[in-house]
């Protein structure tokens, strides 16, 4: 037998160290669709309980709606279940061409390819359009996938401190003697929900020669007044050279991720990467779902406008409650308790009272910033929203945090 | 080469410029500092001090050298640019 009791002991150890690390992660089983409020069986074998989720990335409220539900049924109708194949040999259905050409409408793109998830986007993206004489430079938070693709590809590699533009400028001074440069960023990054600053790292890239790609995954559908994206939100629509994004967060959440951008490295992407070409198709009944989001999209700001009133709501009323609130204007709204511990135990007590969050802490993000992070949706209505606050502030008050600041919340629990 | 007090000298400013942004914790940076443990250098940032150390003490740090653990400390770095030197 070749998974000896040693090879198994070795497993066994290791996952034993992920938990004791504090790192083990569980899965919940929702007996719902996805939604403002699931059903959910936690811990495994518990009984069902019903919860707001204020944890999902679900922010237009898109994924359980009958339009795009009963798309995905028409779809599967009209043009089967699968396809059998990657996208070059038998896998691309005109379905699939309307729908890249919609998004590239929607983003303000020359051109753009799908990909089985955007995880697959930025893993093929960089080796498809770049060489061992140019180089990457990135924001040193940007997020694993693109990281993944950096290291998969040739091309050289440096980076710049967290949206620090000064830093940035450094590295495009320094790098000016490689063939081609290409600046790499999150749109919104995911912990604490800021904003790249856009316009100034266009400028920059267009002072100094270099492409720039942003991962737009959590801004895609809703940030920007007709929630093109965050280019669209700092005026710089058509001057991102490479978009990637997810049609699996606010854009209907099944799956599915695309590169956006200049019509020669959409062309090489479809040439080179290799999630493209040995990886299956995105299915038919997906891309007919996805379609029917982006008309959605296009046609009306209601939902958008809707998250951003949402956003606006919950963020003033827990700061009004007396948490500290990482300020910012997007529906990630992190709540920060600095110590790890806290920050479970007060995800364990949401959950008892109803509202399902999750406490994040090292490595997850950096030492001594542990949060729970919420994020609104489109789905939510006001009534979710006040539970949600009133369940805050219950929990926040056995622990004797309100109105505390950082420090105070440091000197209390220690980090 | 120059003398190791130069070296960390040197580093230990490049470490400071390149990564921390908190001035208090640059303050607090010492040669023994936990670079990469500690969470200030992450494995993939690492690539730039990599680049930097080769310039400008004009060495090659081969993949397998350049480690997470050979680079942890300001102390570590220069033990393992010495090593390459040959001194």
């Amino acid at each position: 037998m070749a998974y000896s009791d040693k090879v198994r002991e070795h497993y066994k150890k290791t996952i034993a160290e992920i938990r004791e690390g504090g790192l083990f992660k569980e899965e919940r089983f929702i007996h719902s669709p996805q939604d403002a409020e699931i059903k959910v069986e936690f811990p495994e074998g518990a009984e069902l309980t019903k919860v707001i989720n204020m944890f999902s990335n679900n922010y237009l409220g898109l994924s359980s709606h009958p339009d795009v539900v009963k798309a995905a049924h028409d779809g599967l109708d009209a043009r089967g279940y699968g396809m059998s194949s990657v996208r070059f040999i038998c896998g691309t259905q005109d379905i699939h061409r309307e729908l890249q050409n919609k998004i590239s409408k929607f983003l303000g793109t020359e051109d753009t390819v799908l990909f089985p998830s955007c995880m697959d986007a930025n893993a093929g993206v960089f080796e498809a359009v770049l060489g061992e004489e140019d180089i990457i430079i990135s924001d040193r938070l940007v997020h694993a996938s693109l990281i993944d693709g950096i290291r998969l590809c040739k091309a050289q590699y440096d980076s710049f401190k967290h949206m620090n533009m000064g830093h940035l400028e450094k590295k495009l001074q320094l790098h000016q003697d490689k063939r081609i440069r290409l600046v790499v960023t999150d749109g919104v990054f995911s912990m604490d929900g800021d904003l790249a600053p856009l316009d100034e790292m266009v400028a920059l890239c267009e002072k100094y020669d270099a492409m720039i790609l942003v991962d737009d995954s959590h801004a895609s559908g809703f940030i920007g007044k007709t929630g093109r994206g965050v280019h669209e939100h700092f005026g710089v629509v058509g001057k991102i050279d490479i978009i990637t994004t997810t049609l699996g967060k606010a854009l209907g959440g099944a799956s599915g991720g695309c590169v956006s951008g200049r019509a020669e490295l959409v062309e090489m992407c479809k040439q080179r990467a290799r999630p493209y070409l040995f990886s299956n198709t995105m299915p038919p009944v997906i891309v007919a779902a996805a379609s029917k989001v982006i008309d959605i999209v296009s046609e009306t700001t209601e939902r958008r406008d809707k998250l951003e009133a949402n956003t606006k709501y919950f963020r003033e009323k827990m700061t009004e409650a007396g948490f500290d609130i990482r300020p910012g204007e997007t529906p990630i709204v992190p709540v920060m308790l600095y110590n790890a511990k806290l920050a479970q135990d007060m995800a364990t007590d949401l959950y008892a009272e109803g509202i399902y969050v999750i406490g994040f802490f090292f490595p997850v993000v950096p030492q001594g910033q542990a949060r729970i992070r919420t994020q609104l949706s489109a789905a939510h209505e006001r009534e979710h929203l006040d539970k949600t606050i009133a369940a805050f502030k219950k929990v926040g008050e056995k622990y004797g945090i309100l109105g505390l600041k950082k420090k105070e919340i440091i000197e209390k629990f220690g980090l | 080469m120059e003398d190791d007090a130069k070296v960390r000298e040197v580093v230990l400013e490049y470490v400071k410029e390149e990564y921390v942004e908190d001035e208090d914790e640059a303050e607090d940076l010492t040669a023994d500092t936990p670079l990469i443990t500690g969470g200030i250098v992450d494995s993939f940032s690492m690539v730039s001090l990599k680049v930097f150390l080769e310039k400008k003490y004009q060495i090659q740090i081969p993949d397998a050298d350049a480690t997470p653990e050979a680079f942890d400390t300001v102390n570590k770095i220069i033990e393992l640019v010495k090593r390459i030197k040959g001194e």
